[in-house]
């Protein structure tokens, strides 16, 4: 695995239309990879707490798990999606470098936090999430 | 669908319309454009939803109105100096308080029009088909939608094909062309964003993006007719800031 170097970690940020799920999620990560919170935090719902995605809340989110090796972005659909590209593309706002990553959220999210927390970087952090669809079920 | 039609290869021959002058579009226009567009979202902000709760999530309305009464409240504070910063302005705030797919949408189309018009004065119609012409193509490359996919894109394309075949001069055409473009989307299978869930459920709705997309488009000719010819098109050059180069 290719580390992310000076001991700092890539930060994960979980964008859902939903502030529960998103939050949720988060906690259900760093629970299943052993680490605190601290690597993996939720932005869901529109500030008021109803569904929807907030770029606000997006950015405030990223800024906060940035510690300088990169922040991976997952997103649920449609609007949560779009907006995190529109982000990436547009703005200077997220932190650098900053990446959406295209994974299913939950199991992307696991793979994710378990592999940045082991230290991997940004790269290594988004293959892991994206190897998630390709994991079957049945 | 059926024929485009390509205005002949003659048309930019002599352009009129005092060409030779201070291009006629400031950043008031553009902030009249915004407002209307705020106006027509509130006016229209049930129906939106009425068709949005048909075929996808029952806030299209809402979150319309929500980022364009944000629009209008921070282009009543200051109108900014040019009209892509007016543009850009109003796209960074629907990004930031839709809420919905229609924030980073509609966002892209404005920011990257405003960037197409740089940072001139003022700005000639055609510039303005031009600058909508890049805004919409990377709304389609965000979205990854096409025509035909029954999205906003069904009301934008004709518009700025209508707008570009009359040199940008024509508002009306392109509203005309909007409208009939949302209502064709009607028969139209969704193929992007929640309505394709429904697969062929989705047929027989008017798309509430499309919808959306032809109000805003509706706007610009609301902006233009609206102004007062206060010096007459020709307007005897009253030196405009000298500001050379408006390119």
């Amino acid at each position: 695995m290719v580390e992310a170097h000076g001991g700092k970690r890539v930060g994960i940020v979980l964008v859902s239309h939903s502030k529960e799920v998103a939050d949720s999620t988060a906690r259900l990560a760093a629970g299943l990879a052993g680490v605190p919170d601290a690597l993996v935090a939720g932005a869901g719902g529109l500030p008021d707490g109803s569904l929807g995605t907030s770029e606000e809340l997006i950015v405030e989110a990223a800024r906060r798990m940035d510690e300088g090796a990169g922040v991976a972005l997952l997103a649920d659909l449609g609007s949560a999606v779009l907006t995190v590209k529109t982000l990436l593309a547009e703005g200077d706002e997220l932190p650098e470098p900053a990446r959406l990553v295209d994974a299913p959220l939950i199991e992307g999210a696991v793979a994710a936090v378990v592999t940045a927390a082991g230290g991997g970087d940004l790269d290594t952090v988004a293959a892991a999430a994206e190897e998630a669809y390709t994991y079957r079920k049945l | 669908m059926s024929g485009k039609v390509t205005n002949g290869a003659g048309g930019s021959g002599d352009g009129g319309d005092g060409s030779e002058g201070t291009p006629e579009l400031d950043a008031a226009f553009f902030a009249r454009w915004m407002t209307a567009a705020a106006d027509a979202v509130a006016r229209e902000a049930d129906r939106l939803t009425e068709l949005d709760s048909a075929i996808g999530d029952s806030d299209h309305g809402g979150n319309m109105r929500r980022g364009f009464e944000a629009v209008r409240e921070e282009l009543g504070e200051e109108v900014p100096a040019t009209p892509g910063a007016v543009l850009m302005t109003a796209g960074r705030k629907l990004v930031s308080t839709v809420g919905g797919a229609s924030g980073p949408l509609y966002g892209t189309l404005l920011r990257r029009a405003g960037k197409a018009l740089g940072s001139a004065e003022r700005v000639s119609r055609e510039e303005l088909a031009g600058a909508l012409r890049t805004g919409i193509d990377a709304v389609a490359q965000l979205g990854g939608a096409v025509a035909g996919d029954k999205t906003m894109l069904d009301a934008l394309f004709p518009a700025v094909e209508a707008l570009a075949d009359s040199g940008g001069k024509d508002f009306e055409a392109a509203r005309t062309a909007a409208e009939q473009g949302a209502e064709e989307t009607v028969p139209l299978q969704a193929r992007k964003g929640r309505a394709s869930y429904l697969g062929e459920r989705s047929i027989g709705h008017q798309d509430p993006g499309a919808t959306s997309a032809a109000l805003l488009v509706a706007a610009l000719a609301e902006a233009d007719t609206a102004v007062e010819p206060e010096g007459d098109a020709d307007g005897t050059g009253s030196a405009q800031g000298g500001s050379g180069g408006s390119e």
